[in-house]
């Protein structure tokens, strides 16, 4: 009788402490857990990403999530996927200024890169941070009349009517019930697989490479607050993000049509305000800046050199305003870019794993 | 498995029935709360009042506050009737625009009585150890200081604009490190975070003491500061960094940055 009881305590106290409290799924239908696959650099280096309680990664979840990114039927003319604007050679972003939508309709801004997104501690996307998780993130191109021009009953019904994505769902959710919900829950999961964390820079970190005379004095120029001073923004070799996820206004005009954050805040303070994108991969994710407008690094270069312009809201560390910036000479430039390119991961653009499954 | 099962058990009514008999008199131990709190000679300085120029410095710049991020560390209570020194040994990043850790818990619990209670504005040396953090590695982009100025991290990013001379309104980025001598070899550093002493403070079942920041002292007392000569690039520069201890600490009994508010219980 006794060891029942004691039997029968051990299994309460077991039930309770594996009881998963992160299942949020239907049913409590638990797919099968998979850890995403943390550079050792970002593991030493920073926190850990942010992965939503009710959206753990799954391997059904990440598989159903890559075959819907690449799928155009999320369009509503079957003719636009997510990765019709979010290149992977691209370090999924678009190398056109502007993303053209299904009817032909141009954006406004540049797309931005897909990676290391989990790392975005803040949780505010796009440029002027209006998403304010992956998830979310992945809900507006479906309906944005100039992107996919589609609505998410007619996604459902598309979905629901194909062969294996009924049978996916059930896998990664529970469910064969498809909604807009679990769809960009999905999309998300594979987004946060999508890590960038092998570059010559991140090498060098880990004393396996070596840079050379000109890219580590193109680091010495980045981290120097008299010449480059780019570390405020973009992070230093302690950050692999290299990016702050914050907003800042950085120069480039003296009137903000385009207010940025600001158009989302309603704050004056931020017209004109965007997220500061990360440098890593720059050397793919060409044109810059939030609109596109510099084709080439040393475009971008040149602004922060010469190419200042004041406005109400430019961020104080930008500086000799009034001299157009730091003016770098043609000898650091080129040693900055040397160090810029160490920033870039091939193996990343040409990972299987983030190719299209279909 | 029986024997674990059992193992198990026993170790559970262990844990549970552990200390039912001790005749020691329990000591009672607390945990103490610190709010931040930040203004301009007395004006409190809250989010509506950044990117606004209506401050005028002790030398005369109106200016503004963009951003206001700033780091403590080792909160210490000196126990007065036991002699005993509670050291918390962890740190806290204020950031005043975005209003995150305004209040801060220090990871320690000290029986409750009299105390001398400070803390240290910046990272001591022993603390500024380049990288170790990933949560300040992960802060702002990076809360780091280059290599090149020898490493650990900021202490403090103030910025925002002013009027200069000629009338027109230019950027300034006061931020405080370790001073570091970039022209010897090896670069020379000297530890210029500060012990901030609040005095004698009654620690009791739930104590809530306010530190205040004057940020208007940062400009003013021993050093005027003239944003004209000293407004950006102030990192790599060891004299300005001197200047900025100066200012903010009790440096040649001036008043210093900060000071006691409020203590409620």
């Amino acid at each position: 009788m006794k060891r029942s009881l004691a039997y029968i305590f051990i299994c309460g106290l077991m039930f309770v402490s594996c009881a998963d409290d992160q299942d949020d799924n239907v049913n409590g239908y638990t797919a099968t857990p998979l850890e995403l696959e943390i550079p050792p650099l970002f593991a030493e280096k920073i926190l850990p990403p942010v992965i939503p309680e009710d959206n753990p990664q799954t391997v059904e979840g990440v598989a159903l999530g890559r075959k819907l990114f690449f799928d155009k039927k999320l369009s509503a003319d079957n003719t636009l996927a997510c990765a019709g604007c979010h290149s992977q050679a691209n370090a999924f972003t678009d190398p056109r200024q502007f993303s053209i939508g299904i009817d032909g309709i141009a954006g406004t801004r540049n797309s931005m890169p897909l990676f290391n997104v989990a790392w975005n501690y803040n949780e505010l996307f796009f440029w002027d941070g209006r998403a304010t998780s992956v998830e979310n993130q992945a809900l507006a191109p479906v309906t944005d009349p100039i992107e996919m021009h589609n609505t998410w009953s007619q996604v459902a019904t598309t979905l629901q009517s194909d062969a294996r994505y009924p049978v996916m769902f059930e896998d990664a959710f529970g469910t064969q019930s498809i909604d807009s919900v679990l769809v960009t829950k999905a999309i998300a999961q594979f987004i946060r697989t999508l890590i960038s964390g092998n570059s010559k820079f991140d090498r060098y970190l880990a004393g396996t490479e070596e840079l050379s005379p000109s890219e580590l004095s193109g680091l010495n120029i980045f981290l120097d607050e008299n010449r480059g001073d780019c570390f405020h923004c973009h992070g230093n070799p302690n950050n692999p993000l290299w990016t702050d996820n914050i907003f800042h206004n950085n120069g480039l005009d003296e009137f903000h049509e385009d207010r940025g954050r600001g158009g989302v805040t309603g704050d004056p303070r931020e017209f004109g305000t965007f997220k500061t994108p990360s440098l890593r991969n720059l050397e793919y994710t060409a044109p810059y800046m939030h609109d596109g407008r510099f084709a080439t690094i040393d475009e971008v270069i040149n602004h922060y050199s010469e190419g200042l312009v004041y406005s109400e809201t430019i961020d104080p560390l930008m500086k000799k305003v009034d001299e157009g910036g730091v003016g770098l000479t043609p000898e650091e430039k080129a040693d900055l870019k040397a160090f810029l390119l160490t920033l870039s991961d091939p193996e990343f653009i040409s990972n299987p794993d983030f190719q299209d499954p279909n | 498995m029986r024997k674990i099962a059992l193992a198990l058990m026993t170790s559970v009514f262990l844990i549970g029935c552990n200390n039912d008999d001790d005749t020691q008199p329990a000591v009672v131990e607390v945990s103490v709360d610190f709010t931040f709190t930040q203004n301009w000679d007395g004006d409190p300085i809250e989010n509506s009042d950044f990117d606004i120029p209506q401050y005028t410095n002790e030398n005369g710049e109106m200016m503004s506050i963009s951003k206001l991020v700033y780091l403590i560390s080792d909160v210490t209570f000196i126990s007065l009737s036991t002699g005993v020194t509670y050291d918390a040994g962890d740190y806290n990043l204020i950031n005043v625009r975005d209003q995150t850790n305004l209040t801060f818990t220090p990871d320690i619990e000290i029986p409750e009585g009299d105390y001398i209670v400070s803390f240290t504005f910046g990272f001591d040396d022993e603390d500024n150890q380049d990288g170790i953090y990933q949560d300040l590695n992960s802060a702002d982009g990076g809360w780091n200081v280059p290599m090149m100025l020898g490493g650990g991290y900021h202490y403090m990013r103030l910025e925002g604009k002013f009027i200069d001379d000629t009338g027109s309104l230019e950027n300034y980025a006061y931020h405080t490190i370790r001073a570091a001598d970039t022209s010897t070899d090896p670069v020379t550093l000297q530890d210029t975070s500060f012990e901030v002493g609040l005095g004698q403070i009654t620690i009791g079942s739930s104590t809530n003491i306010e530190v205040q920041m004057n940020v208007a002292e940062w400009f003013k007392n021993p050093n005027t500061w003239d944003l004209n000569v000293l407004s950006t690039v102030l990192m790599p520069n060891f004299d300005a960094q001197i200047m900025m201890f100066e200012n903010g600490s009790t440096f040649s009994n001036s008043q210093g940055a900060f000071s006691l508010g409020s203590v409620t219980q």
